[in-house]
């Protein structure tokens, strides 16, 4: 079975980002970058497949700037069997990347594709649901569990409430949370291998897709600062302020 | 315009975020109608009706809506769009999971947890865990979003709206296995007025006890960071932040949390923070209102004493 894991290149997690001064993005320069860690997840899952004898070649691919290579190397480093680069300066849009990512699994004919729930800088946790709407295939969001049975996958969701186990045949969906799996480190000697792993770079074009500008940032501004408050010196001066003054209890 | 909002329920009773996304969708327009699909959803469809200044609800009562499967839903969903401008949900489980379907169907995109109307097609947003907000201008004809719940006042619910059933029943290849819900006497996180959460300083799942005792006797809910939730401490659900609930209580008491920003994301817009923690340098406290350095164990007992 071939799975197909999209990854992004993010700014780090433990970095704390800031508007730039035209208030037109966030300032991304000289940050530490990294796959994002939803995908990460993503790719341990699918080498857990393979070294459970489920999945026999797992397909990176990633969508941005050539450093996105960086990336795509990590995820080799982990076990990940080739990369696919589809190089592009722009900031694309998740419907954009799931065309782009439709037409990759249109050529590479994965019966699983896994992807991370959202991504850690625009949040938006659409790509996966988007990809399986335009491919036509089934999804199963916010996974905790993945089970392959045969041809059917099985997979626990974490949902508002509790979780919900839902069945559904292969080729398929799945995005992940973060209770499915802990990532392992990368191996330098792994590292080392992943540098010889095999890694296309493609355009858009050549994947013959045509996209479309569906919104516009106007601006980006930094959100809306808390008022700094006071500490207290013992649980009763806090009771005290919290019926008295702020009047909560 | 017309506007049609998904609602958020479980069959039996209609979640306040619903009356929440209706007060987004009356910022945006007037003609605002709800769509309840599920199964033996009566009792949810008749709340809906009373959500002020709804148009009309539309219901879908069938078993291949029962457990929000978002392939059927979309598809429901896609068959009564081209009737609206604006599609709305909760960016809930089921928001998240169906919505970007459904927009990825009409070719359009979404703008997820939208929690500001600028205008008509112009919405604010978090980004980054929230560390920056992004106003964005949808050039699509069918605008689809998910609503940051706690971002809006639910609307009152002394409406009388009209009631479409609608027959069809779309279904594919996914078929539900099981569910397992947390069972709690508590309020819902997003509904709650107060949130007490613990961090991984609890240390185990029955430490948590003290903090449940907290919020039983607040009348509030209780969360957890993601430490307290990936150490097993407490369930999935009761997770706060960036990547798990979203919730803006009167009063929020964050126990033995160092405030993540991916935490952070989660709470900030609370109306009073309440930060216990026995670091004085924990970031926790740069967002409290009231924050008080000490030893949780002896201060949560205390604390439970007093109130
Ligand atoms: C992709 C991603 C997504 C994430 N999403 C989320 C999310 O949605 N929600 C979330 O919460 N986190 C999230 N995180 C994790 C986040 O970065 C932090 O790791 C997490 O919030 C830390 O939890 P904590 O504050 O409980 O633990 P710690 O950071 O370990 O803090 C424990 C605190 O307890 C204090 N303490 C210890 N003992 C005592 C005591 N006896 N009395 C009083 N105080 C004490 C310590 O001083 C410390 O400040 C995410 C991380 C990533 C990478």
């Amino acid at each position: 079975m071939k799975v197909l894991v999209p990854v992004k290149r993010v700014v780090d997690a433990n970095v704390k980002v800031r508007v730039n001064a035209d208030n037109t993005n966030v300032d991304t320069a000289n940050l530490k970058m990294a796959i994002n860690p939803f995908c990460e997840i993503a790719v341990e899952e699918a080498v857990r497949l393979k070294e459970a004898g489920i999945a026999t070649e797992i397909v990176v691919a990633s969508i941005g700037p050539k450093a996105s290579q960086e990336q795509l190397r990590t995820a080799m480093a982990l076990g990940a069997d080739r990369g696919i680069h589809v190089e592009t300066e722009e900031e694309l849009a998740p419907l954009s990347i799931a065309k782009i990512l439709n037409a990759i699994q249109a050529n590479e004919q994965a019966q699983l594709i896994m992807l991370g729930k959202q991504s850690i800088d625009g949040d938006n946790n659409q790509t996966g649901q988007m990809l399986a709407a335009l491919a036509g295939l089934p999804q199963a969001t916010f996974a905790s569990e993945v089970k392959v049975e045969g041809e059917q996958l099985v997979v626990t969701r974490e949902i508002d409430g509790g979780l919900q186990t839902l069945k559904m045949p292969l080729p398929a969906i799945v995005t992940t949370d973060l209770r499915l799996n802990e990532p392992r480190y990368a191996k330098l000697p792994n590292i080392m291998k992943a540098k010889r792993k095999p890694l296309d770079t493609v355009t858009v074009d050549s994947l013959g897709v045509t996209l479309k500008q569906h919104q516009k940032v106007l601006k980006v501004t930094p959100p809306a600062e808390r008022q700094a408050g006071i500490m207290v010196a013992s649980v009763e001066e806090l009771v005290e302020k919290l019926k008295n003054e702020a009047k909560v209890i | 315009m017309a506007i049609l909002v998904i609602a958020e329920h479980d069959n039996a009773t209609l979640k306040l975020d619903t009356a929440k996304v209706v007060a987004c969708a009356q910022a945006v327009g007037s003609e605002v109608d709800v769509l309840v699909a599920g199964h033996n959803c009566s009792a949810a469809a008749d709340s809906a009706k009373q959500l002020a200044g709804v148009r009309q609800v539309l219901v879908a009562d069938s078993a291949v809506y029962a457990n929000a499967i978002a392939e059927n839903l979309s598809q429901l969903i896609v068959s009564v769009a081209s009737e609206y401008q604006y599609i709305l949900a909760a960016a809930s489980s089921v928001g998240k999971d169906v919505l970007p379907r459904v927009a990825a169907l009409l070719d359009v995109a979404q703008i997820s947890e939208v929690v500001e109307v600028v205008s008509e097609d112009t919405f604010v947003r978090p980004i980054y865990a929230g560390s920056a907000m992004a106003t964005v201008q949808s050039l699509d004809a069918i605008k689809v979003m998910t609503v940051r719940a706690s971002a809006f006042d639910a609307v009152a619910q002394d409406g009388s709206a009209s009631v479409q059933t609608l027959d069809n029943e779309y279904s594919g290849d996914v078929e539900f296995v099981s569910q397992t819900l947390s069972e709690s006497e508590r309020p819902d996180l997003g509904a709650a007025s107060v949130v007490v959460s613990g961090g991984r300083a609890m240390g185990s799942a029955e430490n948590f006890a003290i903090l449940e005792q907290l919020a039983d006797k607040l009348g509030g809910a209780l969360g957890a960071s993601r430490a307290a939730v990936d150490a097993g401490y407490v369930p999935n659900d009761l997770q706060v932040g960036q990547t798990g609930k979203i919730v803006a209580p009167d009063l929020y008491i964050a126990v033995g949390i160092s405030g993540a920003i991916q935490h952070l994301a989660g709470m900030k817009d609370s109306k009073v923070i309440v930060a216990i923690n026995k670091d004085p340098e924990a970031p926790i406290f740069q967002v409290a209102d009231y924050g008080l350095e000490a030893d949780l164990f002896e201060a949560v007992p205390k604390l439970l004493e007093l109130i």
